[in-house]
């Protein structure tokens, strides 16, 4: 049973289409994320469930009620900015107690439940403070404190990380996944950050646009990328081009080297297909159990200190691989000719 | 070199400010033959009718400045939130009252509003008052409306609205504990210009009859010597007052102090 339900949602600004038939079931307690570049609709679908955009056409429900007409403020959801949006007049504490002040929540029981926030966010002597006395990675925490207080049904959050340096973002996804699970609060989580969505989420939407491409848990979605942008928007993908000699047995050409896939493939003898290897799936020479061997020549050497990331010249084209850093085993010079070898099982095949 | 074409720039103009000011205030002293005395200041503050007009002006100017308040705040914010197509347009109609005379603007007021129109608000003093009102925030239209424009240019009108939506408030307590608390000091910039506008306004008042400071001044200018300066210089007082007000409220208020 899902609990927000958005269906068949569209968004049109004049003759511009930013979202197309978006359709979503998101379970109570669920973290979902929106991945996908700028321009892709991500945001708009947020700002639809919020109610700053009105939906062209579609529905949206929360907990079975449908809320399309209502207004921002009548929705009970809670939202966290990529730009804090913390009112610069109000300390932290009143801050937090904002919704709770507009609900009508009496004195005593809204200072309690402003303590219990600060707290849940690791910041309770912060209270008296203005948010310009406070770093972005604190005003960001008290932006989701003030967005649960209240108690919301949903929670979005658009791009809340952006804003950080590296360091404290990697701290902070961190802490949001871990207050959202505490509480149980069903999360919507828009971000263009892979890595973010991979390693918060429970389900990933890679949105293209304006359309849903691939709705999937991180694992799927890394591991098993349905089209070629997913393939190429999450994480790095080496693609190729090839020939499908048999459809039953999934046997392949891949500039002039046979591979077989050992699984049915759904299209014609003869097809153009399209297919996707990992560079992490990929080994320099040759390994036992590995049965596809590609060869080329080494184009260049990345060494990003724990991992090197070696691109290869093959058949006109490049593949990327990545080994781990072994100081008895210094990477291959520029130039070298290698071997390369995979397992047929880690290919994926791409659908457009 | 170069310092010192400035320091002798600032100090020209200086002198070109100051001079005339020093030699009103002189003049104002001068009342009492041979010695400085505060005699003008005394016969103007004694003075029953100054009282009365200045009295009259401030409350006018108070109800000038909530008047205008209520009519700028949510109409700035409107069009910058909404409406950002129609600020060329609406900055146009605020400038008018600056090409259009004030007693362009009074005439007009005495042609719609008179006694046998259909709103006759000049039948009654204060309905007189109320026009004279309008006719003040309608003056200080291009200062007041500029004022808090810079204000909301200063702060995220747009992302804090919808924060402020997304915790359940609606449009009143937006205005009232969001926007109106973060352009405070620039309405009272506003605001205080408007004091001054009010204080020093001679057409409207005369036109409608109203004791206000203005005729007053002009009065009592028409007719003394010493006690128009003594006047000039009390008037700057207020403002300079006003503006040391402003100074003042900007330091109070601790969240503006990262802006500053």
């Amino acid at each position: 049973m899902s609990f927000l339900k958005l269906s068949h949602l569209e968004k049109s600004f004049g003759p511009n289409r930013v979202v197309k038939d978006f359709n979503l079931d998101v379970a109570k307690g669920e973290f979902v994320s929106l991945l996908g570049p700028s321009g892709c609709g991500k945001t708009t679908v947020l700002r639809m469930v919020a109610g700053f955009e009105s939906v062209t056409s579609g529905g949206i429900s929360i907990d079975g009620q449908d809320v399309v007409g209502q207004r921002p403020n009548q929705r009970n959801i809670g939202m966290v900015f990529q730009a804090y949006a913390l009112f610069p007049n109000l300390t932290v504490a009143q801050n937090v107690g904002f919704g709770l002040r507009v609900k009508g929540v009496a004195h005593d029981a809204a200072s309690a439940r402003v303590h219990e926030m600060l707290t849940l966010i690791g910041l309770p002597d912060l209270g008296n403070r203005y948010p310009f006395q406070l770093s972005g990675g604190q005003q960001q925490r008290v932006a989701l404190a003030r967005a649960l207080a209240p108690s919301p049904q949903v929670l979005l959050l658009d791009e809340p990380l952006s804003a950080l340096d590296a360091k404290i973002r990697v701290s902070l996804r961190t802490e949001i996944r871990e207050i959202q699970k505490e509480l149980g609060i069903t999360t919507i989580f828009v971000t263009h950050d892979q890595e973010e969505a991979l390693s918060m989420s429970d389900r990933i939407v890679v949105m293209h646009k304006g359309i849903a491409d691939q709705v999937g848990t991180p694992f799927d979605i890394y591991n098993r990328p349905t089209t070629r942008f997913v393939a190429g928007f999450v994480g790095t993908l080496n693609q190729f081009d090839a020939t499908l000699i048999d459809p039953t047995n999934g046997s392949v050409e891949i500039a002039g080297t046979k591979v077989a896939l050992a699984r049915t493939i759904n299209a014609r003898e003869g097809a153009k297909i399209g297919l996707a290897l990992r560079p992490e799936a990929i080994h320099l020479g040759r390994a036992a159990g590995r049965d596809v061997v590609l060869p080329g020549n080494i184009r260049d050497v990345h060494f990003m200190g724990s991992v090197i990331r070696i691109t290869v010249n093959f058949a006109g084209g490049q593949i990327s691989l990545d080994t781990f850093n072994r100081p008895s085993a210094p990477p291959p010079e520029r130039g070298a000719a290698v071997v390369l070898s995979a397992n047929a099982t880690d290919f994926i095949v791409l659908s457009d | 070199m170069t310092r010192i074409a400035a320091w002798g720039a600032i100090a020209l103009g200086m002198l070109y400010f100051l001079m005339p000011l020093v030699g009103m205030a002189e003049f104002s002293l001068k009342m009492r033959r041979g010695v400085y005395s505060l005699d003008a200041y005394a016969r103007v503050l004694g003075d029953p009718k100054f009282q009365e007009t200045f009295g009259y002006s401030v409350v006018m100017a108070i109800f000038t400045i909530l008047f205008g308040v209520l009519l700028v705040v949510p109409t700035a914010y409107w069009v910058r939130l909404k409406l950002p197509g129609a600020r060329p347009y609406i900055e146009f109609v605020t400038l008018l009252p600056l090409v259009i005379p004030a007693i362009v603007v009074v005439f007009g007021y005495i042609r719609l509003y008179n006694t046998s129109s259909w709103l006759p608000l000049t039948g009654t003093a204060m309905g007189t008052n109320i026009l004279l009102m309008f006719g003040y925030t309608t003056l200080a239209l291009p200062y007041m409306y500029r004022a808090v424009d810079t204000g909301l240019r200063t702060i995220d009108v747009a992302t804090m609205t919808e924060a402020a939506q997304s915790l359940g408030a609606g449009w009143i307590t937006i205005l009232a504990r969001i926007i109106l608390p973060n352009v405070l000091v620039a309405v009272l910039s506003g605001a205080f210009l408007t004091f001054a506008i009010v204080i020093g306004e001679f057409t409207m008042a005369a036109l409608l009859n109203r004791p206000a400071f203005g005729p007053y001044m002009q009065l009592l200018g028409a007719n003394r010597a010493y006690e128009p300066a003594a006047l000039a210089v009390i008037a700057f007082a207020i403002t300079w007052a006003c503006m040391g007000l402003i100074q003042l409220v900007t330091r109070l208020s601790k969240h503006d102090r990262a802006r500053n």
